[in-house]
């Protein structure tokens, strides 16, 4: 994996960048060029997703892809944001078991993999259980 | 534009083949398409497959694929939509036919699955996924359908013993498959006992991992009229669609939006309303996408294709027989061949040679082949005449 690829993506995975359109309001994550059925990115704004929301769906991963072995079991899920957009990411820093759809989360910046024999690391956004009466700047 | 029939089918038997290259099954399954046509010539060929270069390393397939099926100078193109590509191979060489181009052209699918490592092989299909933003976070193909599955549980109370009851079924009507991988059946506690791959998906819920290839001749009705001394079987209507790739993106993640608009394309070029279609060939890569197919493609109210299976409705004699094939579950999965394969099914039933695993009668079918998590679906409805 070539870092180029995993530095591009850093205004996303970083600091969870998005666009929203000016005229019908939608969010975009990850960005798009141009909004859809409009072939026109000029009214697409930078926006910054909120990092609260709830687990809309999850699963548990037991057979891992390779570079995911040593973390397996984990869970990969659909979190809700506060604004009604949707990301996929890992659920992180819970009991498996015990989780729920609708649950609460918050958004971390965590470390994600390590790419190829280089060994070079990638960050982003995981989720983790929010907890109750603690709310993030 | 021309009518087509599908006139000659063939297939290998599929499974974990050490002793067949991805050439020789292709080629087994063409001779045995070509010969079942009776055509004297082919006029093009279109080959599906998923990814041959990340498993077997192998690019340029059309050429590789007409050389060794020995016909020189064979016009064919390699066609690729994930997990659907065996489907758009077959629109691709009816479009060929239908606008007056060709008269008799090869649809055809293949995939080497096992030439690689299990890691690989993960790898390869995961490319049919968003890789920056599914696949880097970890997830995996039963990783998406579970999240699927674990929706459509919360929002429509589908239940863990309704999806075994798709695979017990699959797998029921497999074992009477002389081309299946997994000929036998499953019991609904094995299936519920068997090991968890990606919750609440289990090993049982998924299909495998094959070594396979399957080939339809194509041709308009005056060249079928000609050579095939079996009952035509006609494509009166295909239906193509794209949907979103990475599904926090989508809408809704319990409705197959691509499965539902190519559905109602091709029920509107047939003609036909779902009530019409007497068995169906649908895309069971994980026993969760049956159930949401049945419902996009409207053979179910939504929300209730859960009940299908455990009701026996979608069973040899049911109301509208589901995978008598065996489906992706218990018949196999090599990604590329998938799609033309449901034609082989589709043809063997309309032609009324299933055997045991016959649906009486048939005589209006569809088969339903997707992409992916459902970034794309290619469905076509088959008539015999």
């Amino acid at each position: 994996m070539f870092p180029s690829r995993i530095w591009r993506d850093s205004p996303q995975r970083y600091r969870l960048e998005a666009v929203k359109c000016s005229k019908e309001g939608h969010v975009y994550f990850p960005p798009r060029r141009v909004a859809p059925g409009t072939l026109d990115g000029s009214t697409l704004e930078p926006y910054k997703l909120p990092d609260n929301g709830t687990i809309y769906t999850y699963t548990i991963i037991e057979v891992p892809p390779s570079q995911f072995k040593d973390e397996a079991p984990y869970v990969v899920g659909i979190i809700e944001l506060s604004d009604g957009t949707k990301i996929m990411c890992q659920i992180t820093d819970c009991e498996p078991d015990k989780l729920e759809v609708g649950q609460a989360v918050k958004l971390e910046f965590r470390r994600i993999q390590t790419h190829g024999e280089h060994g070079v690391l990638s960050y982003g956004y995981k989720a983790v259980p929010a907890i109750p009466g603690i709310t993030t700047v | 534009m021309r009518d087509v029939a599908i006139i000659g089918i063939g297939m290998n038997k599929w499974g974990e083949l050490w002793n067949d290259s991805l050439r020789d099954m292709y080629v087994d399954a063409a001779v045995d398409a070509i010969k079942d046509s009776g055509v004297d010539h082919i006029d093009g060929m279109y080959v599906g497959s998923m990814t041959p270069g990340l498993f077997v390393g192998q690019e340029h397939l059309g050429s590789l694929l007409a050389d060794y099926l020995g016909i020189r100078n064979l016009p064919c193109t390699r066609v690729e939509s994930a997990c659907a590509s065996g489907g758009l191979a077959i629109k691709s060489a009816y479009l060929e036919i239908a606008s007056g181009h060709s008269d008799i052209v090869i649809a055809g699918g293949v995939e080497k699955m096992t030439d690689c490592s299990g890691d690989q092989a993960t790898y390869a299909l995961a490319t049919a996924a968003d890789q920056e933003y599914e696949v880097f976070h970890g997830a995996t193909f039963p990783g998406l359908y579970a999240m699927m599955a674990r929706r459509h549980m919360h929002d429509y109370g589908t239940t863990r013993e309704q999806l075994a009851h798709v695979a017990v079924k699959n797998h029921k009507n497999g074992a009477k498959n002389p081309k299946a991988q997994y000929p036998f059946e499953v019991t609904m506690e094995g299936v519920m006992t068997s090991v968890m791959v990606a919750d609440p998906l289990r090993i049982l819920d998924c299909s495998p991992i094959t070594d396979g290839a399957a080939c339809a001749v194509l041709a308009d009705m005056e060249t079928a009229k000609k050579f095939c001394k079996k009952p035509l079987v006609k494509i009166t209507g295909f239906g193509h669609a794209t949907d979103r790739i990475a599904m926090h993106t989508r809408d809704s993640i319990t409705r197959l939006d691509a499965t539902a608009v190519a559905g109602e394309r091709a029920f509107k070029m047939a003609g036909r309303k779902p009530e019409d279609i007497q068995l169906a060939e649908v895309h069971d890569c994980f026993t969760i996408a049956e159930i949401m197919v049945i419902e996009d493609l409207g053979f179910f109210e939504k929300g209730k294709g859960g009940t299908a299976a455990e009701s026996g409705e979608t069973h040899i004699g049911g109301r509208i027989p589901i995978n008598t094939s065996g489906g992706l579950k218990s018949k196999g999965h090599p990604v590329g061949a998938t799609g033309v394969a449901q034609a082989y099914e589709m043809v063997t039933q309309l032609r009324g040679d299933a055997g045991d695993r016959q649906v009486q009668g048939a005589k209006v079918g569809l088969t339903h082949n997707m992409g992916g998590s459902g970034g794309s679906t290619v469905v076509h409805i088959m008539e015999v005449v």
